[in-house]
C-alpha cells in the first residue's frame, strides 16, 4: 500500500508541475496551449543533457530552460505579433512533438542517471507517511513548495497582486502605468519554465529513457486541471493526485484480477478530465473563477 | 517532329532503364518494414540485426529498402504500397498489426510476395513467419518459480491476443513444475511499445508484492523498474542486460536471420511458396530453440543450480523431450482442456483465450 501511494504521488508529479505553472500563466490573461509541447521539450533537453553531463540535476536545469525558450516562441507570436492563442498553441504542441522526436532520435533506448531520493533526517523515519512524504526526489519537495510559493504569492505579494490585475483587466492595469505585455511575457515564461520542469521529471525519475511522444497527453491533462482548479494552486494538488491515482488504478484493477476491462480503465484519466470539466462549468455560472482577461489580445501599445 | 521523336525515345530508355539493370545485375529487391526505428534493444532491432544477415549473406545480390517508424493502421498500407511499387520482389512486414494492411497490398500486387509476422492469416502471396517465443517463456517459468521469494510473479502482457496469452500459459506451465505455490498476475498495456506505461505497470506488479517480472512488450523500461527496485526480470527480444545489469535473469533473443535468408533464397530459386494445407502451415515459418529462431541469453543473477535447471529444460525442449503443454491441462477456472497423454497441437495454440492453471484473473473478452 505504501508503496503504491508513492508511486500515484510520483505519477502525479509531471501533470501538478505543469499544471502550477499553466496557472500562472492563465492569471495573467494568457491561455497557453502547448503545455504538451513545452514539457515534450523539457523531456528532450533533460535527458540529452544528463547523457552528456551525466548529472541528473543538470537535466532539471536544461528541461526549465528548454521550457522557457520554446515559451519564447509563444510569448513572441500571441503577445507581440498578437497571433490567435489557441492556434498558436494548438501549433507549438504538434511542432514540438515532432522537433523532440527528431532532436530525441539519437537518444532512443539510451538510459539516462536518475534523480536520487533525499531522505529528510527524522521525518522520514516517522511510520506510514514518513515515506511516502520525505523519502523523495527534489522535484518533488520542489513541486510541493511552488504550491504554497503561489498561492501565497497570489494573495500576499504585489507581484502576485499585478499578475492578477493583468489578467482580469489589463486596461485598468496599463493605465495605472503596469506593463501588461512584459507581466505576460514573464507569466509565460514561469509557465513554460514548470511545463519544461514537469516533463523533465518524466525521464529523471519515472521511466529513465526517452520515446518519442512520451508526455502521452499529461500536458492536456494538466491544462485541464488548471481549470479544474478553478485556478486555485491548492485544488490543483488534489486534482493532479486523483488523475495521478487513476492513471495507476488502471494497473492495479488488472493486477488484482478486478472483472474490468482495460480498455475502459485506459479510458478514465480522460473521462475523469471530460467530468471535471463539465462539473466546473455549472459551477462557473454561479461564480466566476476564470480571469476575466483570459485569452483576450492587449491592443495597447506598451 | 525530329525533337518529339527525341523525347519519345529519351522517355522510353528511362522506363525501360530499371527492367535493363534489373536484370543484367539479378538483384533482388527486398523490402522491411518497421515499427519504430531499430535503437539498439528489442523487436525492431532484432529485425535490423536479421536484416544485417541478410546483406552478410547475399552481398550485392540483394538490394534492401528500409521504412522505419511506421504506425500499424492507414500509415502502413500506404508504406507497404509505395514499397510494392518501388519494385521490391519480397517485403517483411516486422509487426502484428501490419496483418490486414499487408492482405490488402498483396491483393493488389499478385506477383510480389510478402512475409508478415507475427500473424495468421494467409493468402497466396503472403506467408507468415513466427518465432515459438512460448519455449523461452516455459523455461523463464522455471526460473522465475525457483527464485522467487514472494510467490507472485508481474507479467505485463501487449494485447490479449493467442500469440501472447500462449507465452503466459507457457510461462504458468514452467512456473508450476518446479513452484505449485507461485501463482502470476497479468497486466494488460495495451500496446507494443510504451516505456511510460509499461513502467507505470511495472511499479504496480513490485508496490502489489511481485518479485519477478516478465514482458510481451518492448521496451526495456520494465527491467530498468525492476533494478531500481530490487526485483528480477527477463528481457525481451534482445540482450537487455546492459539497461539492468543487476535485475535480468535472462532475455528470450529473436533471431530472424535464418527465416530471411531461407525465404530470400527460395525465392531467387522459384521455389518460394506458402504451402497447399488449408492453413499453407507447410511453406510458413514458425521456429524456436530447434531452429535457432529463439536463443536464450546468458543466464545471469541466479545461483548456478537454477541456471543448471533452466539450461536442462532449454535442452529438453530444443531435442523435442519436453512438450510445453503436454496434458492433463486444466484452465484456471478448473475446466479440462485435454487429458493426460495428449498434446496440444499448434492449431490449438493459437486457439488460446484462457488461462492455464498458476495464472489469476481473467483474459479480457
Amino acid at each position: 500500500m505504501e508503496n503504491l501511494l508513492i508511486t500515484i504521488l510520483l505519477t502525479s508529479i509531471p501533470i501538478l508541475l505543469a499544471g502550477l505553472g499553466e496557472l500562472v500563466t492563465e492569471k495573467s490573461g494568457v491561455l497557453n496551449l502547448g503545455v504538451e509541447g513545452m514539457m515534450l521539450c523539457g523531456a528532450v533537453a533533460a535527458l540529452g543533457s544528463v547523457l552528456i553531463f551525466g548529472n541528473p540535476y543538470i537535466g532539471i536545469l536544461f528541461g526549465a530552460i528548454a521550457g522557457i525558450l520554446i515559451s519564447t516562441v509563444f510569448s513572441f507570436f500571441t503577445i507581440t505579433l498578437m497571433t490567435n492563442q489557441v492556434a498558436t498553441g494548438l501549433g507549438l504542441t504538434i511542432f514540438a512533438t515532432a522537433l523532440t522526436g527528431l532532436i530525441g532520435e539519437p537518444f532512443v533506448g539510451k538510459t539516462a542517471a536518475s534523480l536520487p531520493k533525499l531522505e529528510i533526517i527524522f521525518l522520514s523515519d516517522i511510520p506510514y507517511i514518513g515515506k511516502i512524504l520525505f523519502s523523495n526526489d527534489i522535484l518533488v519537495y520542489f513541486a510541493i513548495f511552488l504550491i504554497f510559493f503561489i498561492h501565497f504569492g497570489f494573495q500576499n505579494t504585489k507581484i502576485g497582486i499585478i499578475i492578477r490585475a493583468v489578467g482580469d483587466n489589463h486596461d485598468s492595469a496599463h493605465s495605472i502605468g503596469y506593463s501588461v505585455k512584459l507581466v505576460r511575457w514573464i507569466s509565460t515564461s514561469f509557465g513554460g519554465m514548470c511545463a519544461g520542469m514537469g516533463g523533465a521529471y518524466i525521464p529523471l525519475a519515472l521511466t529513465p529513457h526517452w520515446s518519442e511522444g512520451m508526455t502521452a497527453g499529461k500536458g492536456w491533462i494538466a491544462l485541464a486541471l488548471v481549470v479544474f482548479s478553478s485556478w486555485m494552486p491548492i485544488r490543483l494538488l488534489i486534482g493532479a493526485l486523483i488523475f495521478g491515482g487513476i492513471t495507476i488504478l488502471q494497473f492495479v484493477a488488472q493486477a488484482r484480477g478486478w472483472d474490468v476491462p482495460s480498455q475502459f480503465l485506459n479510458m478514465l484519466p480522460y473521462l475523469a478530465t471530460i467530468l471535471a470539466l463539465a462539473l466546473i462549468s455549472l459551477k462557473l455560472r454561479h461564480n466566476n473563477y476564470a480571469p476575466a482577461c483570459l485569452g483576450k489580445h492587449f491592443l495597447g501599445n506598451k | 517532329m525530329y525533337k518529339n521523336f527525341l523525347k519519345i525515345i529519351t522517355f522510353l530508355s528511362i522506363l525501360v532503364s530499371p527492367f535493363l539493370f534489373t536484370s543484367a545485375y539479378a538483384k533482388t529487391k527486398v523490402g522491411f518494414v518497421y515499427l519504430t526505428t531499430p535503437g539498439d534493444h528489442g523487436w525492431t532491432y532484432a529485425h535490423e540485426l536479421g536484416k544485417q544477415m541478410v546483406k552478410k549473406e547475399f552481398g550485392n545480390d540483394v538490394e534492401i529498402s528500409i521504412v522505419e517508424n511506421v504506425p500499424e493502421g492507414p500509415d502502413a498500407t500506404r508504406v507497404i504500397r509505395e514499397l510494392a511499387k518501388q519494385g521490391n520482389q519480397i517485403i517483411f512486414t516486422t509487426s502484428f498489426g501490419y496483418m490486414e494492411p499487408t492482405l490488402k497490398v498483396a491483393k493488389e500486387f499478385p506477383n510480389v510476395k510478402f512475409e508478415h509476422m507475427t500473424g495468421y492469416k494467409r493468402t497466396k502471396n503472403v506467408a507468415t513467419g513466427n518465432i515459438r517465443f512460448y519455449e523461452g517463456r516455459y523455461v523463464q517459468g522455471v526460473v522465475a518459480g525457483l527464485m522467487t521469494k514472494t510467490n507472485k510473479i508481474g507479467y505485463i502482457g501487449a494485447y490479449p491476443i493467442s500469440e501472447v496469452i500462449m507465452g503466459i500459459n507457457a510461462f504458468a506451465q514452467g512456473l508450476r513444475s518446479v513452484n505449485k505455490k507461485a501463482t502470476i498476475s497479468v497486466i494488460w498495456a495495451n500496446t507494443w511499445y510504451d516505456p511510460v506505461k509499461e513502467a507505470d505497470a511495472a511499479k504496480v506488479h513490485i508496490a502489489e508484492g511481485a518479485d519477478i517480472l516478465a514482458q510481451h512488450t518492448d521496451s526495456p523500461a520494465m527491467l530498468q523498474i525492476a533494478e531500481k527496485n530490487g526485483a528480477l526480470g527477463f528481457g525481451q527480444s534482445t540482450d537487455m542486460g546492459a539497461f539492468a545489469p543487476k535485475a535480468q535473469l535472462f532475455a528470450s533473443v529473436n533471431n530472424w536471420g535464418p527465416y530471411y535468408i531461407k525465404k530470400i533464397k527460395q525465392l531467387k530459386d522459384g521455389k518460394w511458396n506458402t504451402g497447399g494445407g488449408p492453413d499453407h502451415w507447410a511453406g510458413n515459418t514458425w521456429g524456436g530453440l530447434s531452429t535457432n529462431m529463439l536463443t536464450l541469453s546468458n543466464f545471469s543473477n541466479m545461483p548456478t543450480d537454477v541456471a543448471k535447471k533452466a539450461q536442462a529444460a532449454h535442452d529438453e525442449i530444443k531435442s523435442g523431450k519436453l512438450k510445453i503443454f503436454a496434458g492433463p491441462l486444466k484452465t484456471n477456472d478448473g475446466k479440462e482442456i485435454i487429458g493426460a497423454g495428449k498434446t496440444l497441437d499448434d492449431g490449438a495454440l493459437w486457439g488460446m483465450n484462457y488461462y492455464l492453471e498458476g495464472v489469476t484473473g481473467k483474459v479480457p473478452k
